[in-house]
């Protein structure tokens, strides 16, 4: 699958059956790979029959769900799909993505580290804000949001869909913790020789948080692609749709009669694929993301 | 050092966290107040809801969901009943899953771990929308799902057109009472607008597809999690149990699982606070139906505002939701804080960890609210 990087194979340190245990029992080993592939297999076999359903035909697809050939085969479901506002959807989405993330990243670097580092009136107070903001489930802000980007008249336009998502409190909270663990020294040194704060930030210390940075571009690119409910109530007009916006009302009869199962999984297997491309490359990046939170325990 | 121009600092520091609070605040902090304040209100949704034409009616918009008898507090109920089958089914079983998954990976003699990692955390990091239409056509009538319950014997379920509660069919299937005509004595008295019967339903079919769905989805987070817990495990413990003549078992009950305690006890809670937002599903697959039975308070708050209009209802329900959400991430920052101190204790009595950064729960909340609701 991916490259094995260094880091892939180092993670897992088998320990707890690896205490003064013969070798395995060839029983044992066949449960224990029995257990693996059946459990393999719920995950990885629907991805399969998805890929597989996007070549069958309507008739095809309901009658024989499980077969793993397409009978007839057909590419007239992805021709569906091209011939609808699906590329349109795909454009926003990639439109959308780009800026969230670009301005995410920028954005929470700034205030990060002016929260880890600068020293002025009132940061402890926005940090304590900033976790309280935290605190608030995005889901209940769904009203909320609609009811401020209609008040401001910006409903229904491309800043609407990116500008509210550019900042995101957890963001800023990672670059702070990480910038704090960045030893002081290294910008004194900047600041000696005469650099300005942001030349510092920008020279200096960004640089030094690029292991930061990758896991929240990835974070940001992975959030704001497959966000839903914030596209929901920024537009109500099919041409600023996202892909998960669009798709979306694949299900409520988007796609005209009857249930056309092969497009709903051509669509939604293109719409993974940049996630799992990004997925691939940057894996550990991704388990680091979900590790760092273990620690607590 | 005091050679920083501390004038400068304090220019500096405002700038650079500007952009942030202005975003925030425009689209976080000012829109919770005109929520609060549409809640209170009887704006109808056109114009704006500061306007003169707008009346400040007090509580009525809560007091119709919580107290008064009405459809509005029935709805309200019905999502309170869904969503606790919900929790009661999707925490336990995602747990469970995530754990076992992560005792299988760890295993000493298995080659491919990066493989069956990365194919088990995969469905975690995939859009919700995309999930939720592959599960659609699985648990179709015809569908994948019900091909193999045949292999069985089993003439599966048209799922998400089922309503049927689980306790009722099981109610049924021994005995205790017929689905058709349920007895009096669990349909006549009425608690908040529900029937016995009705409180007592169990989660519906349809539901319990979107359960299998989420389970299946969140598990490979929390796996994670787990994985990173047992790496933490000593050796020398586990060696103290096995010259205690402990068996497989009985070392995974009483060394393994005490000592993944803590990341069970966050699994637990962030699960908690995770199911109780669940939206994009019940947008995606079955808009609450069929019979009302997937109705979760995310779902019915959006439903209240944007299909049937009733701007202060749906606000006043996603308040209720926040202060539920709310509770639930107190007791966990709680709970966490607790545990935080003993894990120093074990730092500081010298347990080997891997290097890593500071702890950040925070992606983990992250992840699993991208993962499981929105």
């Amino acid at each position: 699958m991916s490259a094995p990087s260094k880091d892939d194979r180092a993670p897992i340190r088998p320990v707890v059956a690896a205490v003064g245990e013969g070798r395995p029992s060839r029983v044992k080993k066949f449960w224990f790979y029995g257990m693996l592939i059946f459990f393999a297999l719920l995950y990885i076999y629907p991805f399969i029959i998805q890929l597989v359903t996007s070549f069958k035909t309507d008739p095809d697809a309901t009658g024989n769900a499980l077969s793993l050939t397409p009978d007839p085969f057909t590419t007239g479901a992805w021709e569906t799909l091209f011939s609808s506002n699906y590329p349109t959807w795909f454009t926003n989405s990639v439109i959308v993505t780009l800026c969230v993330t670009v301005g995410r990243v920028f954005f929470c670097s700034l205030a990060g580290y002016a929260l880890a580092r600068l020293k002025f009136t009132g940061r402890i107070a926005l940090f304590t804000g900033l976790l309280a903001v935290m605190a608030v489930p995005g889901i209940v802000l769904l009203i909320p949001k609609f009811l401020i980007l209609n008040y401001i008249g910006i409903y229904n336009t491309y800043p609407a869909l990116i500008v509210p998502l550019m900042i995101d409190a957890a963001g800023i909270f990672i670059m702070k913790q990480f910038f704090e663990t960045i030893p002081e020294s290294v910008e004194e040194a900047a600041r000696i020789d005469g650099a300005s704060t942001f030349r510092t930030f920008w020279s200096v210390v960004l640089p030094m948080a690029k292991p930061a940075l990758i896991t929240l571009t990835i974070l940001s690119f992975q959030g704001s692609w497959n966000e839903l409910g914030h596209f929901i109530v920024a537009t109500n007009d099919p041409a600023l749709y996202t892909l998960t916006r669009g798709v979306a009302g694949f299900t409520t009869g988007g796609l005209g009669s009857g249930n056309q199962y092969p497009v709903a999984m051509a669509a939604a297997l293109l719409m993974t694929i940049p996630t799992a491309l990004v997925f691939i490359v940057f894996q550990r990046y991704f388990t680091q993301g979900a590790n760092a939170g273990a620690e607590k325990g | 050092m005091k050679s920083r121009d501390p004038q400068r600092q304090q220019g500096a520091g405002w700038l650079f966290v500007s952009p942030a609070i202005l975003v925030l605040g425009v689209f976080l902090v000012a829109p919770i107040g005109m929520a609060l304040w549409v809640s209170l209100s009887d704006w109808s949704g056109s114009g704006s809801p500061i306007s003169r034409d707008v009346n400040f009616i007090g509580t009525e918009n809560y007091n119709a969901l919580l107290a008064d008898p009405g459809l509005a507090r029935q709805d309200l109920m019905i999502s309170f009943r869904n969503t606790f089958y919900y929790v009661l089914g999707v925490v336990p079983l995602q747990t469970i899953l995530a754990l076992s998954l992560a005792v299988l990976l760890n295993n000493r003699f298995l080659k491919g771990r990066t493989f069956f990692r990365t194919a088990f955390y995969f469905p975690s990091v995939v859009s919700s929308v995309a999930i939720s239409l592959l599960f659609l056509f699985l648990f179709a009538g015809s569908g994948a799902i019900n091909n193999v319950l045949g292999w069985f014997g089993v003439n599966g379920p048209n799922w998400f057109q089922d309503s049927r509660g689980l306790i009722h069919i099981f109610g049924d299937a021994v005995g205790l009472w017929s689905l058709a005509s349920p007895p009096s004595w669990m349909t006549e008295p009425s608690v908040m607008g529900l029937s016995f019967w009705e409180w007592f339903s169990g989660p519906s079919v349809a539901l319990s597809a979107i359960m299998m769905q989420v389970i299946w989805t969140t598990a490979g987070t929390f796996m994670l999690l787990f994985l990173a817990g047992l790496q933490d495990l000593p050796v020398e413990v586990e060696e103290a149990a096995m010259v205690d003549g402990a068996n497989k078992w009985q070392r995974f009950m009483n060394v393994t699982v005490p000592h993944l305690r803590p990341t069970i006890l966050l699994v637990v809670t962030l699960g908690f606070i995770g199911t109780w937002q669940v939206f994009d599903q019940m947008y995606v697959m079955t808009q609450g139906g069929p019979a009302k039975t997937t109705l979760t308070p995310a779902y019915l708050s959006y439903q209240a505002a944007f299909t049937n209009g009733d701007w202060g209802q749906g606000a006043a329900i996603a308040f209720i939701l926040f202060a539920i959400i709310f509770i639930l991430t107190t007791t966990q920052r709680w709970l966490m804080r607790d545990k935080d101190a003993s894990a120093q204790k074990r730092a500081d009595r010298g347990v080997r960890r891997r290097q890593r950064r500071r702890p950040t729960p925070v992606i983990v909340e992250e992840t699993q609210r991208k993962a499981q609701s929105s």
